[in-house]
């Protein structure tokens, strides 16, 4: 614990160092993001350890101004040699790139403040045998359930832990840790008839192991959403209502969470640029973003620049009300950061979300599925057929076919298209059935019409 | 020949090397190495007829692995220290349940890759940022003067520098350097409030010349525009199923897609793969054979030898309709009794090796591209794609076009908007009716994704006609 202490000092310590010879090379302001972390990592496949891993990493980004001009560069390499050539070389990029009127660090008096302990960091250490056990329990429950469950893609536990020191040449100075526990699944099962197979997948993720659901629940809810599958057929090419269940209702959400990034917004490369205070959806549509949800998985004190991170409401009842902005992408477009900055290292700066969500309904997914005479329920979507510039969607789908209000039968090899606007306006009804299980998530949505293209 | 990759590289020596191989080769191990990598990432980008941002990223590690019947046990460090690969050592071994001490393996041999596909005259590195900074002018410039309606332009030109050298268990110790690089151009078109982006790009294991032999790098910039203009013109795609010809080149993602991932050899192995008892039948019509193939020269795809220092090779996965072979790693090959063929690759030292794919490509045929159209009463002709999905246990999957038309009475009629097109792999190629003469590999941009590693691949396809796939458009 001492040697830890003193480490987490080490790269505070280290942080300033390299800010201070950042300014004897040359730079107007810079600042730095210092990382590292744990990871364990296991697959069991029919119950026996199909792959371990486990390993410890560290990474620190740089970002210099010379005046208007900016680079930014990182390593794994902390070696003072090799940490002091980075400094001299991230100066001479940034010499070698033109001036960028509004490029900069954020202003020093609006560097994030308080520093809440938000709750992201669980100090529970399993050892190997304790995982690799977790990973035999939730591939054996979706084994056994059901003998149409015939074979499986394996079952995972992940944990990992790290910290993030921020620093800039304003004096600010923050650093937070968090840690996350993962659990998956995959099972294969086979129709008895035809020989056909299908494959699906279950999980959790949280920063904290007591709040992991049981590997039985994940297992069995694996099981269901594979057996499901099987005898998947198409349907004809028609017009009806989709509802999204909850997890693909969240794919939407991550569609408008691009559509509102800063970066996409200025360079004229969303749907939604020019569209602020305009009406996006109906008015029972509320969206946002919050980075302060105690425990969340998108949770943080302070944002890859060091500014608070705080509640945004991007929808309100309807109306797009905010985008997410950096300092870059908002001074871009003549508005303040929402402190969404996100640094990944070796990659341009850019906007991220927190805990991005729609506000759930009061309807379960049950009640929307009896609202609709002949629709489709989608469990699955794949590809990447969406234009973010246009909003036109075309993706392929999977999952089952509703006849007076009930789920009749699984499909498959079909498409759904058509333009996230007339989606996001055409969207009827919300479910009650909010759970996160990543930065983004949504309840289920019933969207008025959409295009399925089958047989 | 490629490069001799010395152990001073990575500041090791040749005992310290075989200690920890000898540490991790327990006795119930059946294989074991040590992959040092390190490498240098550079990109200049450039929006607003601005080269505003320039990033460099700096990695280098070790991933030690072991692997015992299925079990693959694996650690990484990004510190090179013996004390480091040792702990990676002991980690890696753990699977194999044996009793700790060291084994003695074979001193390695030294080699060098026996080819190098990719010898270049001037390493990126060397390029000075000035030049790529001009580079990227100008091709806003080329993008803006195609027309007065494209209104932004974005390019970015990523290189990447990886020197790798592997030591294995079974007796080789081999290295490569391995160049890669890509220009990248997307252009906005704005018209009556409309606006449309058109995207084209570039690259491979080739140095800076490439850009601007025949002016390449113009011709992405004009691709780029022409490409945006012409989808604000697009009318809406089409719903339902309908022929549809491919385009050579790009559109080659259909493969990789339908039937490459199926094909890798660990799904096989498991037996999740739509494709798994497949070996021998029929999979594809006639005229359709496919290869994989790692040993095209300065291809995106190509490598000299794979990331288990086996040499990359040409692979047939289909021949004239039958399902002939997997492409596999040492594992899977191993497991199966069947043939290494060079295809065991990694993200990075911080990933585990999987088979994975590298150029993909279908053999050309006989018919005449123009014919293929002529044959098509009403369907479509796609000729560039976005990105493409499979889901390889019920073999369906998709890929979405990007530029794509009607054909009406056998002619190429109206540009139409992207949409998805979506089928199953093992029936896919038996609808393949006609195969074109014109070969063409793709420009160099595909990076393929498989259990969150991204490795850089290559598609190829001849103009061709599937008689029948599902259109995801939005008008009946």
């Amino acid at each position: 614990m001492s040697q830890q202490i003193q480490q987490r000092d080490g790269y505070s310590q280290l942080a300033m160092d390299l800010l201070v010879k950042a300014k004897h090379s040359g730079a107007t302001e810079a600042d730095i993001i210092i990382a590292d972390g744990e990871t364990f990592s296991v697959q069991v496949r029919l119950g026996a350890v199909d792959r371990l891993t486990k390993a410890r990493e560290k990474h620190l980004g740089l970002r210099v101004f010379v005046g208007k001009r900016s680079a930014s560069t990182s390593t794994s390499d902390f070696s003072a040699d090799s940490l002091n050539q980075l400094v001299a070389e991230t100066c001479i990029l940034a010499k070698a790139v033109v001036e960028d009127q509004v490029s900069g660090l954020p202003a020093a008096d609006q560097m994030a403040g308080e520093r809440p302990d938000l709750d992201l960091y669980d100090p529970t250490r399993l050892n190997t045998e304790q995982q690799i056990e977790l990973a035999k329990r939730v591939e054996a429950a979706a084994m056994s359930t059901d003998e149409r469950v015939t074979n499986s893609e394996g079952g995972d536990f992940d944990s990992s832990s790290g910290r993030v020191v921020l620093g800039n040449s304003h004096g600010f100075l923050g650093e937070y840790q968090s840690s996350s526990f993962s659990m998956s699944v995959s099972p294969v099962a086979t129709d008895p008839e035809t020989g056909a197979m299908q494959r699906d997948s279950w999980y959790d993720v949280k920063r904290k192991f007591a709040k992991l659901d049981s590997p039985e629940a994940v297992g069995l809810e694996a099981a269901r959403r594979t057996v499901r599958k099987l005898g998947a057929r198409k349907v004809i090419t028609q017009r009806v209502p989709v509802i999204f269940d909850a997890e693909m209702a969240g794919s939407l959400m991550g569609n408008l969470c691009s559509a509102v990034s800063g970066y996409s917004l200025y360079k004229g490369a969303s749907f939604l640029a020019g569209q602020l205070d305009k009406p996006l959806a109906p008015e029972y549509v509320t969206v946002y973003d919050d980075g302060r949800v105690v425990g969340g998985l998108g949770s943080r004190p302070f944002d890859g620049e060091g500014l608070s991170t705080r509640k945004t409401t991007v929808v309100e009842r309807g109306v797009l009300k905010s985008y997410l902005l950096d300092t870059y992408s908002g001074r871009k477009l003549g508005l303040a950061s929402t402190g969404n900055a996100s640094r990944s290292v070796g990659e341009n700066p850019s906007v991220g979300p927190t805990n991005f969500y729609l506000a759930p309904g009061v309807k379960t997914a049950q009640d929307i599925i009896k609202t609709v005479k002949q629709g489709l329920y989608i469990t699955d979507l794949i590809g990447f057929g969406i234009n973010m510039v246009t909003g036109d969607y075309s993706r392929g789908a999977a999952g089952f076919w509703i006849e007076g209000g009930e789920l009749a039968y699984p499909v498959e090899e079909i498409t759904i298209a058509g333009n996230l606007k007339d989606m996001f306006a055409g969207i009827e009804m919300i479910g009650s059935d909010l759970v996160f299980r990543g930065r983004i998530a949504s309840p289920t949505v019933k969207i008025a019409e959409m295009m399925v293209a089958g047989s | 020949m490629g490069e001799l990759v010395q152990l001073t590289a990575f500041g090791l020596t040749e005992g310290e090397v075989l200690g920890a191989l000898g540490r991790v080769k327990v006795r119930d191990v059946d294989y074991a190495d040590l992959y040092f990598e390190s490498c240098v990432s550079e990109s200049v980008s450039m929006e607003e007829s601005l080269v505003k941002r320039a990033t460099k990223s700096v990695s280098q590690g070790v991933g030690v692995r072991a692997t015992a019947g299925e079990k693959t046990g694996f650690a990484y460090s990004d510190e090179l220290t013996k004390k480091d690969l040792e702990l990676a050592a002991d980690t890696a071994r753990y699977i194999a349940n044996s009793p700790s001490g060291t084994e003695a393996v074979p001193v390695p041999v030294r080699q060098r890759p026996t080819r190098d596909l990719y010898p270049i005259e001037r390493a990126q590195a060397e390029v000075a940022t000035a030049e790529r900074v001009s580079l990227l002018n100008a091709i806003d410039a080329e993008a803006r003067r195609y027309d007065p309606r494209i209104k932004n332009v974005m390019a970015s030109f990523n290189t990447e520098y990886k020197v790798v050298l592997v030591a294995t268990s079974d007796g080789t110790l081999i290295g490569d350097v391995q160049p890669l690089s890509r220009l990248q151009v997307t252009c906005i078109a704005e018209e009556n409030g409309q606006r449309q982006a058109g995207s084209f790009g570039g690259g491979g294991r080739v140095g800076f010349e490439f850009y601007h032999e025949g002016d390449r790098y113009l011709r992405y910039a004009r691709e780029a525009a022409r490409e945006a203009i012409l989808n604000l013109s697009a009318v809406e795609a089409p719903a339902g199923v309908m022929p549809v010809v491919l385009g050579g080149g790009w559109p080659g993602i259909l493969l990789h897609e339908a039937i490459g991932h199926g094909l890798e050899a660990d799904f096989n192995r498991k037996k999740t793969s739509a494709f798994s008892h497949l070996l021998g039948k029929r999979v594809a019509s006639e005229v359709c054979t496919i290869v994989d193939d790692g040993t095209l020269p300065g291809r995106r795809g190509s490598l000299n030898m794979d990331d288990e220092g086996t040499p990359t090779g040409r692979t047939v996965l289909i021949e004239r309709g039958i399902l002939r072979g997997y492409i596999t790693d040492k594992l899977n090959a191993r497991l199966m009794g069947i043939p290494v063929t060079g295809n065991g690759r990694r993200e990075s030292y911080q990933s585990v090796v999987l088979p994975r794919m590298t150029n993909t490509f279908m053999l050309a045929g006989t018919s005449d591209p123009e014919e293929i159209i002529r044959s098509v009463d009403r369907g479509l002709y796609a000729v560039s794609f976005g990105g493409g999905q499979v889901d390889i246990t019920n073999g369906k999957f998709v890929f979405s076009a990007s530029e794509a038309y009607l054909i009406e009475g056998g002619k190429v009629t109206r540009p139409v908007k992207g949409a998805t097109l979506i089928g199953s792999g093992p029936e896919i190629l038996t609808k393949v009716s006609m195969v074109g003469h014109d070969l063409k590999l793709d420009e160099g941009i595909g990076t393929c994704g498989k259990e969150g590693q991204s490795v850089p691949v290559g598609v190829g396809l001849p103009t061709i006609r599937i008689d029948e796939i599902t259109v995801g458009g939005t008008q009946r």
